[in-house]
């Protein structure tokens, strides 16, 4: 109790919002993995960036305070849908292919955010520190609503997975099968592509936007190693997403000079080389097991 | 001088050339579904370049191209490895690879002090083009090599990048021509298909590498992957192709820049947005203009 009390409340809400959110991102990122969509999160979090400063100059024009997460983080699901609408439709054209649509939509969205970013810089109200810290995401700084918002977010994601685990799954490992069976598979799969670009917006403010689709791609990656059963993997990827976010955070905030982003990424890329080569499934040394 | 040579010509040289370097090499990248792998590319390049510069003490334009390919190299061997002896899917492992090597990249600049010392990350991701003054000669020093002499040396590490991308595109070009268009057929011919992959690497590597410090890795991918793709939906021939992406990456260099700086100007107002910025949302906009009017291609 003593070390809870040196801690204090705040820091307490801000962890478990962590921990719930790399727990969603690690099971969400799972089907995008298996679907071999786990890039599109990437154009996803990029893409945010116009959604965000775009909410920002509204708030700004129409005299709100501007920082309040929840416009924020209203501006970045808007343009997060978009992004993914684009893709498909960019992605529709045989020339042009899934790859480079992914690729344009996640460079050209960014670049219109940054030219609106600038536009930002130059208004005389306060909170473009907050913008900046985005970039490579920052626990510390969070407020606790922000944390209860990010919470939410994952627990609402979760339960989604959990009403529809056993669809979901189906189509990740036997796509042929699920359509059989009659399952909605287009559906399904724009499903896991909405859970995945929720996870990522609630996960900018701590990752940022270059490495926030790190939490959906590495745990996932890592499980991946330890079972060939749907259910194994999607429950391990959430528990290596939650220690990733919780211990990266805590890393970031022990030690000086350590952005949280990169924290979380390399405790979670020390989860995937240990399950690289030790995963029972299908690690280096699992003894040949196909 | 004026304020266009002191403003903004050195800003339009440099995004141009590394506009041309990363469509030409782009072409080849998008042909072989590979667009993805050159922006993880792009971010892996960085503890590469970071480590070059700690240890060599300076950001000289050799030591940074040489840390950014290495890196590269680095970062493409473990891609392969993860997908061959590890089973993991493509886009996975570039996801695994790419945020891990940025991620270690970003604490060792903050750790090893050169995040104090000019060399901003911030700058990496977003371009800084508005920081390429040219102050020109002093006054009575006349000549163009006195004048060529003063600007920033990013200019020249850039022009460099572009003859070396030019001159391993020509060299290697039908080879790489066929590499795209059929692979299998290229393997069965027996090409050289581990030196082919290794010099379209390279070349990629540089592009990235040379757009790192002022015209930035978002500017880069956007100007590697729009233009090519915006060529390819005009025409089917290769050639043809390359030639339409060089002409259609300096005119959104032309038109990003222009946007940069008139846009704000129209609603009356003295500050100018981020060209890099700019010119990649340029790039999109005439890539999805395209895919309207070319709807059937």
């Amino acid at each position: 109790m003593s070390l809870l009390a040196g801690i204090g409340f705040n820091t307490i809400v801000v962890m478990i919002g962590v921990a719930a959110l790399g727990c969603a991102a690690g099971a969400a990122g799972t089907f995008a993995m298996l679907r071999r969509k786990a890039l599109v999160s990437d154009a996803v979090a990029h893409g945010t960036l116009p959604g965000i400063a775009g909410a920002f100059l509204l708030a700004a024009l129409l005299g709100r305070a501007p920082r309040e997460a929840a416009w924020l983080m209203g501006g970045a699901a808007i343009a997060a849908v978009l992004s993914l609408a684009a893709i498909e439709w960019l992605a529709r054209r045989p020339r042009i292919g899934h790859d480079t649509a992914t690729a344009a939509v996640l460079a050209c969205g960014f670049g219109l955010g940054l030219a609106l970013l600038s536009v930002v810089q130059t208004l005389s109200v306060g909170g473009q520190a907050g913008l900046e810290q985005l970039l490579f995401g920052s626990a510390a700084g969070m407020l606790p609503e922000e944390a209860w918002l990010m919470g939410g977010l994952a627990v609402l994601v979760l339960a989604i997975i959990g009403l529809v685990l056993k669809e979901l799954s189906t189509v990740a490992f036997d796509p042929d099968f699920a359509a059989t069976i009659g399952l909605p598979v287009a559906r399904l799969d724009a499903l896991v592509a909405l859970l995945c670009a929720s996870v990522v917006v609630a996960a900018l403010p701590i990752a940022g936007f270059v490495l926030a689709v790190a939490l959906v791609v590495i745990p996932p990656a890592a499980a991946r190693f330890w079972s060939n059963r749907a259910g194994v993997v999607v429950v391990l990827a959430a528990a290596i997403g939650s220690a990733s976010a919780l211990a990266g955070a805590a890393l970031s905030a022990i030690l000086t000079e350590t952005p949280t982003g990169p924290a979380i990424v390399l405790v979670a890329a020390l989860f995937f080389a240990v399950s690289l080569f030790f995963g029972r499934a299908r690690g280096l040394l699992a003894g040949g097991a196909a | 001088m004026n304020e266009f040579w002191t403003v903004d010509f050195v800003p339009l040289l440099a995004a141009s050339l590394s506009a041309l370097a990363c469509a030409l090499v782009g072409n080849l990248l998008v042909l072989t579904r590979r667009a993805m792998a050159a922006d993880a590319l792009s971010h892996a390049v960085v503890p590469g370049v970071v480590i070059a510069v700690a240890l060599a003490g300076v950001a000289g334009s050799v030591v940074v191209l040489i840390g950014g390919v290495a890196s590269a190299f680095a970062a493409s061997a473990l891609v392969a490895f993860l997908v061959r002896a590890g089973r993991v899917e493509q886009g996975t492992a570039l996801g695994v690879v790419f945020t891990t090597f940025f991620a270690f990249g970003i604490l060792v600049l903050e750790w090893s002090g050169l995040a104090r010392t000019g060399f901003d990350v911030h700058h990496v991701i977003t371009g800084y083009l508005e920081g390429l003054i040219w102050v020109g000669p002093e006054a009575g020093e006349g000549g163009i090599l006195a004048m060529a002499a003063t600007l920033p040396p990013v200019v020249f590490e850039l022009a460099l990048v572009l003859v070396l991308v030019v001159a391993i595109l020509a060299v290697f070009r039908k080879e790489l021509a066929l590499l795209a268009f059929d692979p299998v057929f290229a393997r069965a011919s027996g090409l050289p298909v581990g030196l082919l992959e290794a010099a379209l690497l390279t070349a990629t590597a540089l592009a990235c590498t040379a757009a790192f410090k002022s015209v930035g890795v978002v500017l880069a991918v956007a100007t590697i992957v729009c233009p090519a793709a915006t060529a390819r939906l005009l025409t089917q021939r290769l050639s043809t192709q390359v030639a339409l992406s060089a002409a259609i990456a300096l005119g959104t260099v032309l038109l990003g820049y222009g946007a940069a700086i008139l846009a704000p100007r129209a609603v009356g107002s003295a500050l100018a947005l981020n060209a890099a910025g700019t010119i990649g949302a340029v790039a999109g906009l005439l890539l999805a203009g395209t895919a309207l009017v070319r709807a059937r291609a």
